[in-house]
């Protein structure tokens, strides 16, 4: 059940404890977390991994779902182009963490 | 107050139109903390957004003081829309008036707990999955969940946005109805609200309000077995005595087979997480949001903010939803589930061929126990079987009274076709009466 050929051989060994058939291992858990940007803890792997495994276990029932024909009634809704004012500058810096002249500041890049 | 039910995470006034006539003139609300309020911090009842303090108002907060509700705070929530018990706030849970040892549900736990306990005329909710019904059936109050485009979102922090709307709790059914009236109707900051002139078979000058007269001779109820199904013995019986007061006061019942609603919660959070992991994406501790202090570069700093800002539950969503729409993944998961939603929505269109409303319990359980659910998230997750349904089929659904099990309010759930919340307003209506 792993999306990337590397992470395969370690990863089952590391889910072998208490293993399902919709089993996710620890390194996935951390694959997707990378993916999406979140650091977890390792304890917190170790309770996402248990947890991913009976979740995605539930979801498996969606392969009973015939294919259906989606008939959604959507239209583009569109409007003139026309120049409303918006937040100013300094509304839309109010929020932000770090700001130099008039711009908001990130992390480094690299 | 006796008790200390953790109702607001901020407590301010934002008073309303003083020359407003109407309804709610004077009346007092409050507002789910995910819905702006401008110059009134706005937490989503998150760590991540402890200090963020909109520069506007949403369109709905804006109708309402216009209407001439004054807004006495903002209230607590499951942190991000993301719980069924209002347990997963990084501000602490909210009890429920009730009784104060049972979660009040959620994700509107504060807002329905704030009307129960008597601290606001009426409060806004947001319901993604049944946010706004839950907290209502397990609080014994009212909640609205309006048809998808009927409810501005401008200003709400989005969590799923093919699935949410911001509905009204109240009381009693005709003061969510008034205050349904003065929310609804097209936005041109929302392109997803509808101008109900232009919908085939609305009503543009509905009046939901008035709507609320008890009338259901010759109304016909549909009884889903599914929805009964694996539900607590004491909600049915409540559910089953309310509904045979329907039949009492001249409504027809006739069973009906909902078969696509089994699939409904699985549907449901593989297309939530996914639109969660999207929208999440936002927070990154640059242009809003709290910040960790980071040595590392642009992805670990981000990385990091996310860990310090998000809990459990949303890290969860955030992941199980890109897991869901990652490579080698998307066609198992998110393709199925949006087959499953249209075969939940073309059920639900069938079913309203032969019958007005459609009646359940709200949620199948009766409100946990503090802590009981939290650290088992699918058991969480299952308790939405009554309402995700509606939301996947976009439709109008309100939750009821019903009466009490053991002490504890049961809702029934009312559901009806797109844009007729007049009739599941008249329905309700007729079950607060008996």
């Amino acid at each position: 059940m792993s999306d990337t050929s590397e992470s395969t051989g370690d990863a089952e060994a590391d889910a072998a404890d208490g293993a399902d058939t919709s089993a996710v291992d620890a390194e996935e858990v951390r694959h997707v977390a990378d993916l999406a940007r979140v650091r977890l803890a390792d304890d917190e792997v170790e309770t996402f991994a248990d947890q991913f495994g009976d979740i995605l276990g539930y979801f498996e029932a969606l392969d009973e779902v015939p294919e259906t024909e989606r008939e959604e009634e959507l239209v583009n809704v569109m409007r003139p182009d026309d120049v409303k004012s918006g937040l100013t500058q300094e509304e839309a810096l109010s929020n932000a963490e770090e700001t130099e002249d008039g711009y908001f500041v990130g992390p480094k890049v690299s | 107050m006796a008790t200390d039910y953790n109702l607001f995470i901020t407590e301010a006034t934002i008073d309303g139109d003083a020359d407003a006539e109407g309804p709610l003139a004077d009346a007092t609300v409050a507002v789910k903390d995910n819905i702006s309020t401008e110059g009134v911090r706005t937490t989503c009842g998150s760590e991540m957004l402890a200090d963020y303090v909109p520069p506007y108002s949403a369109t709905v907060v804006d109708r309402l003081i216009d209407a001439g509700a004054t807004v006495v705070g903002k209230t607590n929530m499951d942190e991000f829309g993301m719980g069924t018990t209002t347990e997963t706030s990084a501000f602490g849970p909210t009890r429920n008036p009730a009784d104060p040892e049972r979660v009040p549900g959620g994700s509107s736990g504060g807002s329905a707990a704030a009307v129960a306990a008597g601290e606001a005329d009426l409060a806004l909710g947001s319901d993604t999955g049944g946010s706004v019904r839950c907290p209502a059936a397990f609080c014994g109050v009212v909640g609205i969940k309006p048809t998808y485009g009927l409810v501005s979102r401008y200003g709400l922090v989005a969590y799923a946005n093919s699935l949410e709307q911001i509905g009204p709790i109240a009381g009693s059914v005709e003061e969510a109805a008034a205050a349904l009236d003065v929310i609804a109707g097209p936005d041109p900051n929302d392109g997803t609200t509808r101008d109900l002139s232009e919908v085939e078979g609305a009503d543009p000058d509905a009046s939901y309000a008035a709507a609320a007269d008890g009338d259901v001779d010759g109304l016909t109820v549909g009884v889903p077995t599914e929805l009964f199904d694996g539900a607590d013995e004491r909600v049915v019986e409540t559910v089953e005595a309310a509904i045979a007061d329907l039949e009492a006061q001249g409504a027809e019942t006739t069973e009906i087979s909902l078969p696509s609603v089994e699939h409904a919660v699985q549907a449901y959070y593989v297309i939530a997480m996914a639109e969660a992991s999207s929208n999440l994406a936002r927070f990154d501790g640059v242009r809003y949001g709290n910040r960790a202090e980071s040595d590392g570069n642009w992805n670990e700093s981000f990385a990091e903010t996310r860990e310090e800002g998000f809990g459990a539950e949303v890290k969860r969503r955030i992941l199980l939803g890109t897991y869901a729409l990652s490579a080698g993944y998307h066609d198992k998961y998110y393709e199925k589930a949006q087959d499953a939603r249209a075969w939940v929505r073309r059920d639900f269109e069938e079913a309203f061929a032969d019958v007005d409303v459609i009646a359940s319990p709200t949620m199948p359980v009766l409100p946990f126990e503090l802590g009981e659910s939290l650290d088992d998230p699918l058991r969480m997750y299952l308790a939405d079987a009554n309402t995700t349904p509606v939301n996947l089929a976009n439709l109008p659904a309100i939750s009821v009274p019903a009466g009490e099990a053991d002490g504890l309010p049961v809702g029934l759930q009312l559901v009806g076709p797109k844009f007729d919340e007049e009739t599941v307003i008249r329905a309700a209506s007729a079950v607060e009466e008996r």
